[in-house]
């Protein structure tokens, strides 16, 4: 007895143990955004300050890489939320000839390696000669997250009674009006839900965007650009700032549904 | 007429993310082919002529790089499983009302940018850095002692990266598994490593499966680790790739190159497709 709750703890320590691995350059992240540096290297600790928040946006090129990526990443959570929960609703409510195969583009979509993605995509714009910059890269952005909605809202879709529905058309209401007062709030977790990944996905991406963006920089591109240089505190700060967002979000997210079980 | 139109609905919801998936996914994809088939140069401009020598003179000079990121990207994913499941396991089975809030901590990293994540590494492993600084001075460890630049940081980096990706798929299978099963297993007598060998580990391997889909295509096909952590002399198949089409602008190599990484990959997923059936793993790969 005594031995299973040692081997009960042992796990339960290593599983912390992992979570504070993955967590640990979160933590070194946010820590040197705290850091008094001087020098170009922000690499070694040499005291608290919290200058840097003030100093937030005193790097032009770095709050526009930001700014674009926030544009980008709403954009894309836009076109590819809508564009994707309507891929999710045919897929997860009826059954129709070629529902296999758009299956299959969307696992080939979600499973392709990133890299091939961008350089194919690179391939048609220089094909086409498609100047590359802004609109290339939200084209990039939209075209990899769609299929992740979709999955999303599928998974939602399926879960759903659709005698909802057919109730609904029983009492006389129209295709638009089932759709608008039955369909949508029915599914509608799910579409906040892909689009939220859709949003994450963007915001987050490097490799795809890279190929595509031409002149136009992103917060990641602006990021790898600076490694040889070294990185600002300020990144550090940008960083923190996006994750205490994503924290609150998350957090925010799961209160509301725990408040609305509970009701 | 209106049973008509109830045919052609899903179509028309189909209609405009397929069209967007068509012309940026798939109509790319074959472009790439063609591209990658073309001779010519930057400054003359390229032609379509069946030049199979992008893909002879690509693999051939290219093959270390090719050989290393397939080797890189079995030993991270082999790592992964063997440190993830049981975290997944711990979580599934004794996660109890927490569960949750374990998923939420695996979930962490992803709020942080990858790149971002991957250059917090470099620092933290850095020749002086948060690690070697104090246990140089401290005399553990020689001064010439480093861990960036080696395959060793590389591996590590694209574990840690994907784990998560591998985590969530095989805590979602093993969390399906039913208690009453182990319950039907202890009542047959078989021992706790009975049960967990024959029932437990057979019931968790679509999870395994999903999650070395997700994450073997990353890191294989991943240039960030290896740029960031690696150094010049552990360069994988995506640091070439983007430096023919970027830098270079070699597109026939590099689109060859890259064909070859996706054909290399597909192989791989197929064999996990048929094993498992697509639906199958797209459904473990949603959760």
């Amino acid at each position: 007895m005594k031995r299973g709750l040692l081997r009960g703890r042992l796990l339960q320590i290593y599983t912390w143990l992992v979570i504070a691995w993955l967590v640990l350059p979160i933590a070194v992240m946010i820590l040197f955004g705290f850091n008094d540096t001087h020098g170009r290297f922000n690499t070694s600790w040499q005291g608290f300050t919290l200058k840097w928040y003030g100093k937030l946006f005193e790097i032009g090129d770095l709050t526009q890489a930001l700014v674009n990526s926030l544009v980008i990443a709403v954009l894309t959570m836009l076109v590819a939320g809508v564009l994707g929960s309507l891929i999710g609703l045919a897929l997860g409510r009826y059954r129709f000839r070629g529902a296999g195969a758009m299956n299959l583009v969307m696992f080939a979509a979600i499973s392709c390696a990133e890299i091939v993605m961008g350089a194919s995509l690179l391939s048609l714009f220089v094909t086409l000669a498609v100047p590359l910059g802004f609109w290339t890269i939200v084209i990039s952005h939209v075209m990899f997250s769609i299929s992740f909605v979709a999955v999303t809202v599928r998974a939602r879709v399926m879960t759903l009674d659709a005698s909802l529905e057919e109730a609904a058309r029983d009492l006389g209401a129209g295709p638009w009006t089932t759709f608008r007062l039955v369909t949508l709030p029915m599914i509608f977790p799910g579409v906040l839900a892909g689009s939220m990944l859709a949003f994450a996905l963007s915001i987050d991406d490097f490799v795809i965007t890279n190929f595509n963006s031409g002149g136009t920089v992103t917060f990641p591109l602006w990021i790898w650009g600076a490694t040889r240089v070294g990185i600002p505190p300020q990144v550090n700060v940008m960083g923190t700032l996006i994750f205490a967002a994503g924290v609150l979000i998350a957090l925010g997210n799961a209160l509301l549904a725990r408040r609305r079980a509970n009701a | 007429m209106s049973r008509l139109r109830a045919s052609l609905t899903p179509y028309a919801l189909l209609f405009p993310g397929t069209l967007w998936l068509a012309i940026f996914f798939v109509i790319p994809t074959v472009v790439m082919l063609s591209l990658s088939l073309q001779s010519g140069d930057v400054v003359n401009g390229y032609a379509f002529t069946f030049n199979w020598h992008s893909y002879v003179d690509g693999i051939s000079t290219y093959h270390d790089q090719i050989i290393r990121s397939l080797v890189y990207g079995l030993a991270s994913t082999l790592i992964q499983i063997v440190i993830g499941f049981p975290v997944a396991y711990w979580i599934a089975f004794k996660g109890g009302s927490r569960k949750s809030v374990y998923l939420f901590m695996l979930l962490l990293p992803f709020l942080v940018s990858f790149v971002l994540r991957t250059i917090s590494w470099q620092f933290f492993l850095s020749d002086n850095g948060l690690l070697l600084g104090p246990l140089k001075s401290a005399g553990l460890v020689p001064q010439d002692f480093h861990i960036l630049a080696t395959s060793a940081a590389v591996i590590g980096g694209l574990a840690y990266n994907f784990l998560p990706f591998m985590i969530l798929p095989m805590y979602v299978a093993l969390e399906r598994i039913d208690p009453r099963v182990l319950e039907a297993a202890q009542d047959l007598y078989a021992s706790k490593a009975q049960t967990f060998l024959r029932v437990v580990l057979p019931l968790s391997l679509p999870g395994v499966f999903a999650g070395v889909l997700m994450t073997f295509v990353p890191a294989t096909s991943d240039y960030v680790n290896a740029s960031v952590l690696g150094g010049t002399s552990n360069t994988m198949v995506g640091n070439v790739i983007q430096n023919q089409f970027l830098i270079n602008q070699d597109y026939p190599t590099a689109s060859a190159l890259s064909f070859t990484l996706m054909a290399l990959l597909l192989v791989g997923i197929f064999a996990y497709a048929r094993a498992l059936g697509t639906e199958d793993v797209l459904e473990v790969a949603a959760r």
